[in-house]
């Protein structure tokens, strides 16, 4: 099935030794002209990239504290070597956290720093040069982002904020990576990741409509770009039609039916997705973030609800205050933005939803915290909601649910091993291999508890895991959607 | 004066002075960059009590560092919190009359002294031991065990095999503080207890010891979770909606 070596799971999590090198040609397509230029990136390796390079170093040294801390901060001191799920699944030790920083932290040094500049072999500190920039290209593409690491440095560093600047760097001399940038300038002239045009979408959503008719003979609305609705609903675009995804979406719809709210998509900001974030390019999560207030705007709406989406989650409720902000047009009674999560907690909570669990009978469930959720944002008032919501409701809706180990979950959670950008067919023994850490908890729970089906909310997480499980001996659709439960459990009509 | 105390006086000034300007500095840089988007990693503190209150439990207890790996986090808090003691025990050569409290550390600043060394000691067979740790480990990260434990062990050194002239050392000191030189005792190990202290504060600012202010500025640790509530904007990134 595969071109490479799918790892073993084995009983107990073992930390491998290190194996220099094994995935130094792990390297996603580079972007070609048309993906870069609609970002505002060269379209090719520009003549004095060296400079150029350094030079937007230093302007990211200046624009972002944590880059200036965690630079300067790292001690070496080796507790995220085992953290990363790259470095367990791959064993290459430029995946451990503090080994991939450095390959940033060099270059810092021997630019910016007394001790680089005029002890480079003392501390490490090496120039830009074109081997380092492969190893650039190839290792910040093998971060997800996720930010476990993180959790467990004494400094708080997140190789996440690293990588992200890296990448910029890399964008600013004309080096990006095709996925990302072809997906950002699709949002820019469409609307959404997937190139799905308005009335394509229209389309779709007619047919889900359709099938939820066909399926429990109630009429149950999806409507797209409807003025004057109560609720903008912001997904992402693999809820259209992907699986497991899709189950999710109808899920939500049944949910806003039972609420007797009035809610709409929007063809404009058809994506609650934005991989601006993961190329670490503030202006493009901006312009990404601001279609959401375009359309909020333009459909006069009242509230706005984020779909099942992990990294769409943390821009929408850490940074969509602060890049498309201040939403003082909308009803202050509610959050901006608020997870569909909350929603439908909160209408389980009020004994407004009547659920039938046995409708999920013939499965066991697990739950995957998604790592931009678990790490990067919260639900609810309290800290550590984003633990609780989603697993209230998935027990609301089912009646069996077992936890994965504790050092699997929650801020401990491991990436599904396809964020951050990584998600495309050129990096798939990167995401088989990165996947192994949470395929090893799910085997646990397997094996334990009889557990059958894993339910994340993240669209990310869902495509990676339908794609990975097979060559861990699980079923694609063994991955399911958190709605996809209340959709199957939901009985419509019942409160009036 | 003898010419070493001449060498000693003006070192000691030196090492201070950079010292103090080279972190003065680096705290500006770090206190004027701004943080344009919230990154706390969460759940993180919803207030700004709560957001002293992990804090305090990061420097005082390592906590991060204790979920992260138990090996790390008993060598780097005996290292870090013996070290304390022994500074604090330190400043009866600085005081005078001596502070109470000072006084009343001084037997645990002892033991304190062989807590540091060992934490040292089990920090370096985990960088020498551990292929991951050995692999990220540069020159400069034994040099830097290196040094801290010779200053250790000289100091032990000066209770336990070769003592020094105490009294005057202390007179150097205060003599230094109010610019008044005493000369210096001419034992070894002391010159070289001071000559390597020296060199740790003239590194200080321009090495990793900057994790030191660092861990007070880091974004992800000190930021309170309330984006919804409260909109955050930077300087720079306001500038892109004009």
């Amino acid at each position: 099935m595969a071109d490479f070596e799918v790892p073993e799971l084995k009983e107990y999590p073992v930390i491998p030794h290190i194996q220099e090198g094994t995935m130094a040609h792990s390297k996603p397509f580079v972007a070609k002209e048309q993906f870069q230029e609609p970002l505002g990136f060269p379209g090719e390796l520009v003549d004095n990239w060296q400079q150029v390079a350094y030079d937007k170093m230093e302007e990211l040294t200046g624009k972002y504290r944590s880059l200036a801390v965690f630079l300067d901060s790292c001690v070496k001191c080796g507790a995220c070597t085992d953290k990363c799920h790259y470095y367990l699944g791959t064993s290459d030790p430029k995946n451990m956290p503090v080994a991939r920083q450095d390959l940033f932290r060099k270059v810092y040094r021997r630019k910016f720093t007394f001790a680089g500049k005029y002890f480079p072999k003392l501390v490490g500190a090496v120039d830009l040069t074109k081997d380092v920039l492969d190893d650039w290209y190839s290792y910040f593409h093998q971060c997800s982002q996720c930010r476990r690491c993180s959790v467990f440095c004494p400094y708080g560093i997140d190789t996440a904020e690293i990588s992200m600047a890296a990448r910029e760097v890399m964008d600013s001399i004309g080096v990006g990576q095709k996925y990302c940038n072809e997906i950002i300038a699709k949002v820019y002239k469409i609307g959404n990741n997937l190139g799905l045009p308005q009335p394509a979408l229209v389309d779709t959503l007619e047919g889900l409509e359709e099938d939820i008719e066909d399926d429990t003979g109630v009429k149950v609305r999806l409507p797209v770009d409807e003025k004057g609705a109560d609720i903008l609903v912001v997904t992402p675009s693999a809820d259209f039609f992907a699986e497991p995804h899709v189950d999710g979406l109808m899920g939500y719809a049944k949910v806003f039916h039972e609420a007797g709210v009035s809610w709409t998509l929007s063809s404009h900001a058809s994506e609650a997705a934005n991989f601006g974030m993961f190329i670490g390019s503030y202006e493009n999560m901006r312009k990404v973030s601001l279609r959401i207030r375009e359309a909020a705007l333009d459909l006069g709406v009242k509230r706005i609800i984020f779909g099942e989406c992990g990294h769409a989650w943390r821009v929408a409720y850490s940074f969509l205050n602060t890049l498309a902000g201040p939403f003082d047009f909308l009803d202050p009674k509610y959050p901006v933005p608020m997870h569909i999560m909350e929603f439908t907690y909160d209408l389980i909570q009020r004994g407004a939803l009547t659920l039938d669990k046995s409708a999920n009978d013939d499965m066991v469930l697990t739950y995957h915290d998604s790592c931009n959720v678990a790490r990067a944002s919260r639900m609810g008032p309290k800290p550590g909601g984003q633990f609780i919501l989603p697993r209230e409701v998935i027990k609301a809706s089912c009646n069996h649910f077992y936890d994965m180990p504790q050092d699997t979950i929650h801020e401990a959670t491991y990436c599904c091993g396809g964020g951050g950008g990584l998600l495309t067919d050129d990096l798939m023994e990167l995401r088989v291999k990165g996947a192994l850490p949470r395929m090893e908890a799910l085997k646990y729970v397997v094996e334990k508890h009889g557990v059958t089906h894993m339910a994340a909310i993240c669209a990310i997480c869902k495509s990676q895991f339908a794609k990975v499980m097979p060559y861990y001996g699980f079923q694609m659709d063994s991955i399911v959607s958190v709605h996809q439960l209340v959709s199957n459990a939901i009985v419509l009509g019942n409160k009036q | 004066m003898p010419f070493l105390t001449i060498v000693y006086a003006l070192l000691f000034y030196v090492a201070t002075a950079l010292l103090v300007v080279g972190l003065a500095s680096k705290i500006r840089q770090y206190a004027k960059t701004p943080a344009p988007l919230k990154i706390p990693t969460t759940p993180a503190p919803v207030t700004r009590t709560g957001v002293v209150m992990r804090m305090f439990r990061e420097l005082v207890f390592f906590e991060s560092l204790f979920k992260s790996n138990k090996w790390i986090w008993i060598f780097g808090w005996m290292f870090h919190y013996g070290m304390f003691l022994v500074l604090a025990r330190h400043l009866r050569y600085f005081t005078d009359p001596v502070w109470t409290w000072v006084d009343l550390i001084q037997p645990f600043g002892m033991y304190a002294a062989f807590a540091m060394s060992a934490g040292l000691l089990g920090l370096w067979a985990r960088r020498i031991l551990v292929d991951r740790v050995r692999y990220i480990s540069a020159l400069s990260d034994h040099l830097m065990l290196a040094l801290l434990f010779a200053i250790a062990g000289t100091g032990l050194m000066m209770d336990y095999v070769t003592h020094t002239d105490i009294v005057a050392v202390k007179a150097f000191f205060r003599g230094l503080m109010v610019f008044s030189w005493q000369p210096l005792p001419q034992d070894p190990v002391l010159l070289i207890h001071l000559a390597l202290v020296a060199i740790l504060m003239i590194i200080f600012p321009i090495s990793k010891l900057l994790h030191a202010p660092g861990v007070f500025f880091s974004p992800t640790r000190n930021q309170v979770d309330n984006p919804r509530e409260k909109r955050h904007l930077s300087a720079w990134a306001a500038e892109l909606e004009k």
